[in-house]
Formats: C-alpha cells, structure tokens, sequence
C-alpha cells in the first residue's frame, strides 16, 4: 500500500466533524493563556495577530485539498467543509477582537475601514465569506442545486488573495506575508484549467 | 535652555514587588544567580521626583515587548535572545565634525556624566506605547565634553553588528547596521537622553544595552539601541526606516495624531499593561512634550516633515 493509500483508509475512519472539536482547542487556549496574563504583554493584539494569521492558514488548507488529491492521491476532500468553517470562525474572532478589543468604538471601526485599503480588504474578504460559511450545509446545497452552490463557492478563489493581501498591507516588513501569497498564487494557479484554455478549439467549417 | 523638570512621578507607580512578582521569588522561580549578576547591577542616580498621574508600565512589560529586529521581528524575540549579545567590553567609535574623536571604552564615554531618572512616555509608531523609568545622561552634555565643531549640524547614530550574537542579522530584514540621527538643536534639548539604566538597573540587553538614545517626543524607532558609532556630519544622516519606506518613515518621525501613518491612524494608542481590554488613549502632539519641543519645530510644515 502506497503512503497516500494508507492515509486514505486512515482518515476514512476519521469523522470529520473531529475538525470541529479540534478548531476549539487554539482559540480557548488564547483565551486562558490571556485571562491568567500569559500571553505577553498585549495579549488583544497577539490574539488579533495569531488568530487571524490561523484563519488565513485554515483557508489555505481548504484551497490545497484538490490539488492534495490531484497531485497526491491524498483524499481529504471530506474535511473540507469544516475546515472552511473553521477558517470563517476564526476570521470573524479575529475581526471581534480587533473591533471589541483593538479599536474599543464604533466611530474609530467605521472610519479606519474606510481610510485604510488594508481593513477595506479585510473587511470585504470577510463579507465575502458570510454566504459561504451560511449555505455550508447540505440543505443549502440541494436548496441552491449543487451547481450554483459550487460557483458560489468558488468566491474562495477571491477570499483568499483578498486575505494574502491584507496580511501583507498591514505588515511593516513584507518577508512573512510574502510567502503566503506566494503560497496562494500558486495555489490558485494549480486551479486554472490549463487545457482548457489551451486545447485547440474546435473550427467551425 | 534650563535644565529640563519632569511633570511625572512615582506616585501610581508599580511597586518593584509587583514587577519581579513576589511569588515567583518566594517560589524561587526567579534564580537569585540571574539577580546578582550584572545586568542586574544597581545604577547611582539621580531619582526623578516630578509630579504627574501617569502609571508605570512593570519592569515585566517593558522587558518583554521589544522591537529590536537585530534579535528578530517578533515582539518577544529580543528577551528570548537578547542574552547572547556581550556588551561589556562595549567600546564606541566617536568621528566626524568633533574636538575628541576616537574609540572610547564605554566606561570612558560616561565618565563625568551624571545619571539622571526620566520618566518618559514611549509611543511606538505602530500606535502602542508605554511609560518607562530609564536612567542615563543627555546627550547635550555628552556632546559637550566631545566638542562639536561649529560646522556640524546632525548627529547619526549605528547599532552594533554582530551577527554570531544577534540571530535578526542573519536576515537582510534590513540593511544593516540600523542607523538614525537628529537635527542638532534636537540631539542638544535637555530631553534627548543617553540611556544606559531601566528601574534602578543597568539596561536588559532587549532594551539595547549597554547605551542606547531616547528622545521621547519622537516614535520608539528614532531611540536607537546598542549604539556603537556617532558621528557629528554637517549633512542630514540616511535613517534606517526612511530607507526602508521613505513615504511612511520620515526622519523626524515626531508623534504626531494630525499626521497618519499611510496605513493606519496615530491619532490614539493603546497603552500597553492593562491585558486584554488595555485602554486605547489619545495621542498627545510630540508625545505629550509640547511645550517643550514644539519651538524646535517653528516654521516648517509637520505634516510634509513627518
């Protein structure tokens, strides 16, 4: 049996809604780690910091899914419903602490959203994702037929970048945020149909 | 200009017990080998006995919360990895438009001076800040005893590089050495402090031992640590920030909540200390030290020499 085998009956034994359990765990730490003053100095912002950085990561994962198992063999294809619903739950956190926490007031939210790109984009990827994280069900799926479903989900493709660039904008240096988008531009482009769009096509007589 | 008299004190101060938290030393977490030894050496100064309402941040934040992209870019980098940078001996290359150029052995350099306590706000450009007790000297008299030259008109200023002892340096993050420098009129107001002393002791090594600069009207990136080089030049000094990011980074970098960031706001700051619901405070023009400094600044347009 190959390694990408063995995952694969290995994980066909794990119930996915596992991930949901599991996605708890980084935010209650932070959340203890903070109440009992062991999460340094300023412990709003690195929850601010972390949580969203986690979001990004967690979306990432979901993006890598196909390619996994197109490239890999490796099929995980049944955790990914949660693991974009993680990543929205932990993108909203982060969005919560930094209105609740960071900027304490609505007036403050309001006008850096509009002054600063950065935020707009945040904001607009995490606007993006509410219809997503809402109809990630089955009955939404029938409701909206798998089709349309699945293009509206393919507004991921957007989400992503959109995330990539608002870690990048907000950084004082662009080192670390220069690999996650790296890491998403060459996600997104494993995604691009390439025979498709290169395939000769048919003439018309 | 007059001797300068601080306007705040030690009455809401953090009790040092709280800072070094007691049960950590009852528990002997706290090693009593790391209190002895020099770097925690007691300083003679000076006690700033100045009045005013503003609370301490611990000895605990201060040492924890560091930028200090030589140990890393992370804000707990530096107390993680700090310790492996000696800085004793420690000697500092004085050059240019001086009386008494030359290479000084640190203990040469302050020799004379005398150690005063400043309480001073400190405001990070990234819109944080602190208040913190340092120890040190200012930079008039040390200037005073180098003899500048009547030509000279800035003073820049280098951090060591030492690669093998700071593991930041091992990244081109930035163009090393990290360089500043200020106006001369500045670099001689009686705030400019030369700053070798935090809380009664000699400076953690995270907060740029053994001497660093701290001019507390300007944000914490002007304050130079670990400095190994001052130069007095007739030219303005290219600035480690303002080469990275010149439309965001100004040389001048005074605190200002009229002028923004490109990307953010300085119009308010949260004030490091109170854990999770910390509070986000007003931004006071050049940090609270107007009355002092603003004269200094007569004439030219803040929002165009940020």
């Amino acid at each position: 049996m190959t390694l990408a085998q063995r995952i694969n009956s290995w994980t066909r034994k794990v119930p996915a809604w596992l991930i949901y359990v599991i996605a708890v765990l980084p935010p209650a730490w932070y959340f203890y780690a903070g109440f009992t003053g062991n999460l340094g100095p300023d412990p709003a912002k690195t929850l601010e910091r972390d949580i969203g950085k986690l979001g990004l990561q967690v979306l990432i994962g979901v993006i890598a899914i196909t390619p996994v198992r197109d490239y890999l063999g490796v099929n995980l294809v049944k955790f990914r419903r949660a693991l974009g619903v993680t990543a929205f739950f932990y993108i909203l956190l982060h969005f919560l602490v930094w209105f609740i926490l960071d900027m304490q007031d609505i007036g403050r939210a309001l006008s850096d959203i509009v002054k600063r790109p950065y935020i707009l984009i945040g904001m607009s990827a995490l606007v993006l994702m509410l219809p997503l994280a809402l109809t990630s069900n089955n009955w939404s799926i029938r409701r909206l037929n798998p089709k349309r479903w699945k293009n509206l989900h393919k507004l991921t493709y957007l989400i992503l970048p959109l995330g990539g660039l608002h870690y990048y904008m907000l950084q004082k240096l662009p080192g670390e945020p220069l690999i996650y988008l790296s890491v998403i531009v060459v996600l997104l482009l494993m995604r691009v149909k390439w025979k498709h769009w290169f395939a000769p096509r048919p003439q018309k007589a | 200009m007059a001797r300068w008299k601080n306007t705040l004190k030690w009455s809401d101060v953090t009790p040092k017990s709280v800072f070094l938290n007691r049960r950590q030393l009852i528990a002997g977490t706290v090693s009593l080998a790391a209190m002895a030894s020099p770097a925690f050496a007691k300083l003679n100064y000076t006690p700033d006995t100045a009045d005013a309402d503003l609370e301490l941040n611990t000895f605990e934040d201060i040492t924890n919360y560091n930028n200090y992209y030589e140990f890393g870019t992370g804000k707990g980098d530096p107390a993680a990895y700090a310790d492996s940078l000696t800085t004793d001996p420690w000697s500092v290359v004085v050059d240019g438009m001086v009386d008494k150029p030359g290479t000084y052995d640190l203990a040469d350099l302050m020799s004379g001076m005398t150690l005063e306590e400043r309480i001073y706000r400190f405001r990070c450009v990234e819109a944080w800040s602190m208040v913190v007790p340092w120890i040190g000297f200012t930079l008039a008299d040390l200037l005073g005893k180098l003899g500048v030259q009547s030509g000279a008109k800035y003073v820049a200023f280098e951090t060591i590089v030492r690669p093998e002892e700071m593991p930041g340096q091992k990244y081109s993050t930035i163009e090393w050495p990290y360089r500043e420098g200020l106006r001369m009129d500045e670099a001689m107001h009686p705030l400019t402090l030369m700053t070798v002393g935090l809380y009664g002791e000699v400076l953690p090594n995270q907060n740029g031992a053994p001497i660093r600069l701290i001019v507390p009207w300007k944000y914490g990136f002007k304050s130079i640590k670990s400095i190994v080089k001052i130069s007095l030049t007739d030219t303005m000094p290219q600035t480690t920030w303002n080469m990275l990011q010149a439309n965001e980074y100004g040389f001048y970098a005074n605190v200002n909540p009229e002028v923004d960031h490109p990307r953010w706001s300085q119009a308010t700051e949260r004030r490091i200390g109170g854990g999770f619901f910390a509070d986000r405070i007003d931004t006071l023009k050049f940090n609270g030290y107007g009355d002092e400094v603003a004269s200094l600044y007569a004439g030219q347009d803040l929002a165009k020499d940020y």
